[in-house]
């Protein structure tokens, strides 16, 4: 073909396309940015379910992009930035360490709407949204404490951000209530993602008399790993990891981001998207408690399931006073619950935790 | 202080955490010692872990999955030998895209074997020594410190090791006494593709023991670093593994323990103690320059 009738060959079909509103009307595009692989059966894997939730539920109206394993900081900019350069109008940002990165490219990109996960920055056009994973922290936590022969509950912490810190807090206050002798072993991982690691510290755990093993990083490594040392509890995080139910995984913490991403989607394709702060827990369905299986005794299943009632009707709040901080100073009265504002800094052990959070 | 730490537990599980970066590592001394520069370390030990895990779950043996693991590591090596050897394409860019093109190909092998559970393998029974937890370990990490003493002998006091010391030393000079650089090269390369294969099946059969993508969360890049602040040499490659996953699994036990010391110091620990310790006794510049393969990185063709 000769250059010139190639050129205007080229001409004519970018005219057909369009003068053709069928083809030229453009999808809605979606852009997720996980923090490690979707299969890492946890954390990621629970969103890109969600994405792929999104694709089901609205068909051609949208197009959804996903990039996997970004790490937290620089170089999320450049993915986030190269995704809306890439004409996303909707970029979901789902790990804490975005949350800089995505505020910064939100500003060079005021036409994007961002949402980004666990976060607490927000501008007109980045609303965050998370989970009341503490909720479901409760349940382990009494879970736990009825089950553990040791008394000794090692718990699998990622980075020191208030999301976690609520999590162990949460999980040790009603582990105590159920057993007055609890004690909490915390293993500071500091990444969300490496299941050598994650299973390096559930054997730590266990090799110090840990019987069971509570987890806030994404792989089901410590699960695994508690396999095969046997006769170790743990519990499911973010996903519901069955396929290690009744043993080790007794119940899990199932995170369910279809409903809300479906329906920031549809305010996009409505136009009617603004910033928002979404918070929510048992009750309207955002987390979900895994099946407590059969290795649990049916006494402890059904006070688990009678507390997990209790939270999603919102008879009881789980940091009911009274709650004394880790130093011994008075932080909730009889009878108060935490506020929001408080839970979503939370940089503090609350008493009877031993160790220091880091820095 | 440090009362609920037994020694020799804790002894055993740094040396099964330092095995995956040993034998990728090992595998690397030797490939770079011929010449070449493969940055596909972290690609080969995932594809490594993959075929190790699928072949271990479908066979039902540990042993065949280890075998699988080193051959399909060394072919993703192979393809990478081809590319630099036979076509003379750039070292780096290769290994590079070597790495993505396993991450990806790894992942795409290991649709539906999330969350399958391999079979366990056999620990050593020494009669009368198996009760102490150093000599009950997996057979895999013995392997691997016979390939330390391999390695380190061949290379020094054979003739194939001086062979493939030489054609990484000046290939032109290799090419004239007559010995095949290309040959040479391109069995260095897929011994350090099987060596990694089987640091990525030692970590899907025996560390975690599953198989998740990316779960070599950058081990790959760990092994790549010791062999150059090891300066080439057999030994300090040992140690440096050591270092790295013994301080990794010591801090994780320490802060298991309620040891008080800061967690930010405890967790970059393993990186910083290595890479001193590596440095100091590398600190010799001279000597250290001496020990790198003078022809590593650059492409040979006969003609030139």
């Amino acid at each position: 073909m000769k250059k010139r009738t190639f050129l205007a060959s080229a001409a004519a079909a970018a005219a057909l396309i369009a003068a053709n509103p069928a083809l030229a009307q453009d999808p809605v595009k979606v852009g997720f940015i996980y923090v490690g692989p979707i299969g890492d059966g946890g954390w990621t894997y629970e969103h890109d379910q969600a994405r792929l939730a999104v694709e089901e539920h609205f068909g051609d109206q949208v197009e959804t992009i996903y990039q996997e394993s970004v790490p937290e900081g620089a170089d999320a900019e450049r993915a986030l930035t190269q995704m809306a350069l890439q004409g996303a109008d909707l970029i979901f940002t789902t790990s804490f360490g975005y949350m800089d990165p995505t505020i910064n490219v939100a500003a060079k990109f005021p036409d994007v709407k961002f949402e980004h996960a666990t976060g607490y920055k927000t501008a007109d056009n980045v609303g965050v949204y998370s989970a009341r994973f503490y909720e479901g922290r409760a349940v382990q936590g009494h879970i736990a404490g009825k089950l553990t022969q040791s008394n000794k509950v090692g718990y699998i912490a990622s980075f020191p951000i208030p999301e976690v810190i609520r999590g162990i807090n949460s999980a040790y206050i009603h582990a105590k209530k159920a057993n007055p002798d609890v004690e909490f072993a915390i293993v500071w991982a500091y990444t969300w993602f490496d299941p050598a690691k994650e299973a390096d510290a559930a054997k730590a755990l266990i090799e110090q008399g840990a019987d069971v093993i509570l987890q806030h990083t994404d792989s089901t490594a410590p699960q695994a790993a508690a396999a095969e040392a046997g006769n170790v509890y743990t519990f499911g995080q973010a996903s519901d990891m069955a396929e290690y139910a009744p043993m080790p995984r007794v119940s899990s913490i199932i995170d369910n981001w279809a409903p809300y991403y479906i329906d920031r989607v549809q305010a996009v394709i409505d136009g009617t998207w603004t910033s928002d702060n979404t918070w929510d827990g048992i009750g309207p369905g955002m987390v979900k408690i895994g099946e407590i299986s059969d290795a649990v005794p049916a006494e402890v299943k059904a006070e688990a399931e009678a507390l997990r009632d209790s939270i999603a009707a919102g008879e009881y709040h789980p940091f009911t006073g009274p709650l004394k901080k880790q130093d011994g100073s008075d932080w909730l009265a009889e009878g108060e619950t935490a506020d929001d504002g408080t839970l979503a800094g939370m940089n503090f052990y609350v008493e009877g935790i031993t160790g220091e959070i880091p820095n | 202080m440090f009362g609920s730490i037994d020694p020799l537990v804790l002894i055993a599980s740094l040396m099964v955490a330092s095995t995956p970066i040993l034998l990728a590592a090992m595998g690397e001394l030797v490939t770079e010692k011929s010449g070449v520069l493969n940055l596909g370390v972290e690609g080969m030990m995932i594809v490594g872990a993959v075929a190790g895990f699928i072949t271990a779950v479908e066979t039902g043996s540990p042993a065949l999955g280890f075998i699988a693991a080193a051959v399909g590591a060394a072919i993703l090596s192979a393809l990478f030998a081809v590319l630099t050897l036979v076509f003379l394409s750039n070292q780096v860019a290769t290994g590079l895209g070597l790495t993505l093109f396993g991450l990806g190909v790894s992942s795409l092998m290991g649709q539906g074997y999330n969350g399958v559970r391999p079979p366990s393998s056999p620990r050593v029974t020494i009669p009368g020594l198996s009760d102490i937890p150093v000599f009950a370990l997996h057979p895999m990490v013995y392997i691997s410190l016979l390939l330390v003493v391999a390695v380190w002998w061949v290379l020094r006091s054979t003739r194939p090791g001086l062979i493939l010391r030489a054609v990484g030393e000046s290939h032109d000079s290799a090419h004239a006494l007559g010995y095949s650089v290309r040959g040479t090269r391109f069995a260095a390369v897929l011994f350090g593709g099987a060596c990694a294969g089987l640091g990525g099946a030692f970590l899907s059969l025996v560390i975690v023991p599953q198989w998740t993508e990316g779960m070599t969360a950058g081990r790959g890049w760990i092994a790549l670093a010791i062999v150059v602040f090891a300066s080439w040499r057999a030994w300090r490659v040992l140690l440096g593994a050591y270092l790295f996953g013994g301080v990794t699994v010591l801090q994780l036990n320490l802060q298991a323990a309620g040891v008080a010391i800061p967690v930010e110091l405890l967790s970059m620990s393993p990186y910083l103690i290595t890479i001193v310790v590596l440095v100091i006794i590398s600190s010799d510049r001279r000597r250290a320059a001496a020990n790198a393969p003078a022809s590593l990185g650059r492409s040979f063709h006969a003609s030139s």
